[in-house]
């Protein structure tokens, strides 16, 4: 078989060939280059670990009531002891759970929507994109207390359908994001090329574009999951919540509906309100270092004024 | 191979292919005429198999348009494409399926045209995925000669690589082999090494001309004449949408008849300063296709245009001073 | 980059080849002056026997567009889309204090006729400018402060081949009318060729060889140079075109001997030990190879 001489390559190297680096690789390394990711991800970390085992770790039950209401930390109690004489510590571990269980539910309930809808809007174009993007505009003027308040009335205040309602008006931002990256993933080479082959839009959706917006739409996810926190500390600080169930914002409307601060039980209040404060601060860290790192529309190293970084036309020098 | 192997692989008549150009709410409010890109304006050409003709041209002539639309990656709007004598230019994209493997494309951009996140394996392989053609091994088995084709020996070495980790004539040697990897008959090249580094080109060359010697038809979109001038066959300048010269490549290059063509190529730069010709500059630039200027196309720019150039559109004929017969010009001086 | 060294006359057209990676791109850079801050640079630039980088950024500022020009690659591509071109010419005018105003304004309109673009499109913005115009904008642009230097990188890579011959047909009045002397950076030998009366060839970082160019062509003194002629296709030529075995080699790690020799078609048993220096090996010519070396002992 004569083939036309492979003559370029004869002299590569196998060894001259790079390892492939793999997808967590890029994501490690960057965290590992930016410190505020890093301590974000430590802390959140550290949370989620400290929740899952609070059942075990929780010094006393989080319904026994062991001593007087709102009594002062002390060395059996370090945060002292809530309206009912609860240990706060407990309460704050257990609350811990609802509060990281509807947040990360909620993100992920308005990860699949806004996703589903900003791909499809993206892929499609044309009129699927004029009502899908329409739609959304209506979600996001949606007034979300209202709404809230409005489906507590109607469909009474269940764990689920907090998450559900977090989930439902949350998701717009990650629709138009991924809408976006979606239009410029759709005119690469490469999907033209698969389309051309004959592809079918779905194999080119879920091995060509998919992959190529994963990353990003992870990194809006963690970025939700601090947006749906604190959501779900507001509506159950306005009472809206499951009444069953502790979470940090409960334990911030128990206090404030049972005058905690005219007795200056300030162990009742603070806690839980810095722990919200602590986990969204660390999931925001986390969220924009990976958003910066993947999303090309806010790289603004070109604004730099030091640096030169020059596109060639062809060929590698500045790859 | 289906089809009778006698009749030419591809033939074109009179395609025409235009773009709307988007008004906007504005434009559309105060109904403004509509205007058109004439990016195709009655192009006809024939290629056999073992042939590679070369469509030249500078940008904006519609060169690529024509390669998409003899692939039917877009519509046209007039004209007939023939493939192994069937009709296919208004054949619906179902009945399109099993013919559209006979003719593949290669794109200019060797680091674009392949997906990151797959490897070299996915990548050749895909084709046959999407045509559900093969077995698992069948498909493997199928890759490697594929990419022992394309000269990227042992494929074995190749196979599990992701695209950065190769070089630019290392790609596009994988994109040529999954295009090949589905025994096409037809291979369209759109400006297949303008993107690769000089000391490359030639491989890359090489190859094509050898598949052509195997017996496939290809169609070389290009703006390098020299490139064109040593690799094809035939050679067909476009300006503005229309055919303006054709003929064998070396008639064309040597015995030039229509203005452009002349005009071409004498600024093409010649490697010796020795051959250094006085170039015909033409001045100005290609009018936009929106306003093709009435008569023949390109009088405006035309050093040697005469006042009944205004009115003619001269059609594709044999001039006085070729060769050969099979070289036309559209030219109502020659 | 190592150890480059050029020398221009006012009013030359001088060529600088080479494939990407070859660090062409890096040398102009370098000479403006403009690498980024983790690169270290060591040489002299000497404009008119004074050294431009002797004290880092310091001494070259001054120099910067007012001697030394460049127009950049992709420069076309490179005008602020909301600012009208003529203003975006004045520029660098107003920002090294060399006119501004109304006498900006004549400058603008002068600079604009003699880069072929009526004076009146200095007020239009840079979308109503075709790429061969743009070109030409981003050419007076760099000729704002009466540079003696113009570094043009790959100026026509991007463009049709007519507005190629175009712009060419602009360098060299340039350099013919106002002594401009122009560095023509470009991976395409036949550019080179026509414009060109001099010419440098460079590889993996180095100069491997340097001389007039039809001398480049004719006689040239390294395979690479050679090699490159032979693998560039001429529109009357015939015959096989050859492509170059193998790729660059990666600069990130020390190379021994010759850079070019696991691609080379003559290399020999120096080739591997010993780097090549740049030799003279005529009037005007250099190359670092060892085969112009062993030819001179054979025939001692």
């Amino acid at each position: 078989m004569t083939t036309a001489p492979a003559a370029e390559l004869l002299t590569r190297d196998p060894d001259d060939f790079e390892e492939p680096r793999r997808r967590r690789h890029v994501v490690w390394s960057v965290i590992r280059t930016q410190p505020q990711a890093t301590i974000g991800a430590v802390v959140l970390l550290a949370v989620v670990v400290v929740a899952a085992l609070a059942p075990y770790i929780a010094p006393y039950g989080e319904r026994e009531r062991v001593g007087d209401v709102f009594e002062a930390p002390s060395s059996e109690h370090w945060l002292g002891l809530d309206d009912a004489g609860i240990d706060m510590l407990t309460l704050m571990l257990h609350g811990a759970r609802v509060s990281l269980i509807v947040g990360f539910a909620a993100a992920l309930v308005s990860m699949l929507i806004g996703g589903a809808i900003g791909l499809l809007a993206g892929y499609f174009g044309g009129k699927t994109d004029i009502i899908l993007m329409r739609v959304t505009d209506y979600f996001i003027v949606i007034p979300d207390i209202p709404l809230m308040l409005v489906v507590a009335a109607i469909w009474g205040r269940s764990l689920t359908n907090i998450i559900l309602i977090i989930g439902l008006i949350y998701w717009t931002t990650t629709a138009r994001v991924i809408r976006a990256q979606v239009k410029s993933v759709r005119e690469r080479v490469y999907v033209k090329r698969a389309r051309a082959l004959g592809a079918g839009h779905g194999r080119v959706l879920s091995k060509h574009v998919l992959p190529q917006v994963a990353p990003l739409l992870v990194a809006i996810t963690v970025l939700s999951i601090a947006v749906a926190i604190f959501a779900e500390t507001a509506i159950a600080f306005l009472g809206l919540g499951d009444p069953t169930l502790i979470s940090w914002g409960k334990l911030i409307e128990n206090a404030f509906s049972r005058s905690a601060i005219s007795v200056d039980a300030w162990w009742a209040i603070v806690p839980p309100g810095l722990a919200v404060v602590v986990v969204v601060l660390a999931c925001t860290m986390v969220g924009r270092a990976l958003e910066d790192s993947l999303n090309p529309r806010l790289r603004v190293g070109h604004l730099s004024v030091r640096h030169f970084r020059l596109r060639n036309l062809g060929g590698e020098e500045a790859r | 191979m289906t089809g009778n192997g006698s009749g030419p692989l591809l033939e074109v008549e009179g395609l025409v292919t235009r773009y709307a150009v988007p008004r906007g709410i504005v434009g559309a409010l105060a109904s403004r005429p509509r205007e058109w890109v004439h990016a195709v304006e009655g192009v006809s050409f024939r290629l056999r198999r073992g042939e590679m003709l070369a469509l030249v041209g500078e940008s904006g002539c519609g060169k690529t348009t024509t390669a998409q639309s003899i692939l039917r990656l877009v519509d046209s709007d007039a004209g007939a494409i023939r493939f192994d004598g069937t009709d296919i230019t208004r054949l619906s994209h179902r009945n399109l399926r099993p013919l559209r493997r006979r003719m593949q494309l290669i794109y200019q951009d060797p680091y674009e045209s392949l997906d990151p996140r797959f490897r070299v394996r996915g990548i050749v392989e895909e084709p046959l995925l999407v045509h559900g053609i093969g077995s698992k091994e069948e498909r493997r088995e199928e890759a490697e000669r594929a990419l022992e084709l394309a000269g990227l020996t042992p494929p074995g070495l190749y196979l599990d690589r992701y695209p950065h980790e190769l070089s630019g004539g290392q790609r596009q040697r994988v994109a040529i082999a999954a295009s090949l990897v589905l025994h096409p008959d037809l291979l369209v090249a759109d400006e297949p090494v303008s993107m690769l580094d000089v000391s490359v080109r030639a491989g890359i060359l090489a190859l094509l001309d050898d598949l052509r010697a195997r017996g496939l038809a290809i169609l070389m979109i290009t703006h390098d004449l020299s490139t064109a001038a040593r690799y094809a066959d035939r050679i067909a300048v476009m300006y503005l949408g229309r055919i303006v010269e054709e003929g064998p490549a070396r008639e064309i290059v040597d015995n030039p008849q229509h203005p452009y063509t002349r005009a071409l190529l004498s600024v093409v730069p010649r490697p010796d300063p020795r051959e250094r010709v006085v170039p015909e500059i033409l001045r100005g630039e290609t009018p936009n296709p929106v306003h093709v200027p009435a008569g023949c196309r390109f009088h405006p720019r035309c050093p040697m245009a005469i006042p009944e150039c205004q009115d003619v559109d001269p059609e594709l004929r044999t001039p006085a001073a070729a060769s050969t017969e099979r070289h036309r010009a559209a030219c109502i001086r020659v | 980059m190592r150890g480059v060294s050029l020398a221009i006359e006012g009013g030359e057209r001088f060529g600088l080849v080479g494939e990407s990676g070859s660090g062409k791109t890096t040398t102009i850079l370098a000479v403006m002056g403009l690498l980024p801050p983790n690169a270290s640079v060591a040489g002299r630039v000497l404009l008119d026997g004074q050294d431009v980088l002797a004290r880092g950024e310091a001494s070259a500022r001054p120099h910067r567009w007012r001697d030394i020009a460049m127009v950049f690659q992709g420069a076309m591509n490179a005008f602020n889309p909301v600012k009208r071109v003529g203003d975006q010419i004045a520029e660098p005018m107003e920002l090294h204090g060399v006119a501004e105003g109304r006498e900006a304004e004549r400058r603008v309109a002068d600079l604009l006729e003699r880069v072929g673009i009526p004076p009146e499109r200095g007020s239009r913005y840079p979308h109503e400018f075709s790429g061969g115009m743009r070109q030409r904008a981003a050419i007076a642009m760099a000729l704002a402060c009466n540079p003696k230097v113009l570094l043009a990188d790959e100026p026509t890579t991007a463009l049709d081949v007519m507005v190629q011959a175009q712009i060419l047909e602009l360098l060299t009045a340039l350099a013919n009318d106002f002594g401009l002397a122009v560095v023509l950076v470009t991976h395409d030998l036949p550019v080179v060729a026509q414009v060109c009366s001099r010419a440098a060839v460079m590889y993996a970082g180095e100069i491997v060889e340097t001389g007039p160019v039809d001398a480049l062509h004719h006689e040239p003194r390294h395979p690479y140079t050679r090699l490159l002629y032979a693998a560039t296709p001429d529109l009357h030529g015939t015959g096989e075109l050859a492509s170059i075995p193998g790729a660059p080699p990666r600069l990130d790690r020390p190379i021994a001997g010759c850079p070019f020799r696991p691609r080379c078609d003559r290399a020999f048993a120096p080739c591997a030990e010993e780097h090549p220096a740049l030799l003279g090996v005529g009037p005007g010519r250099e190359a670092a190879c060892h085969l112009n070396t062993a030819v001179r002992e054979v025939s001692a």
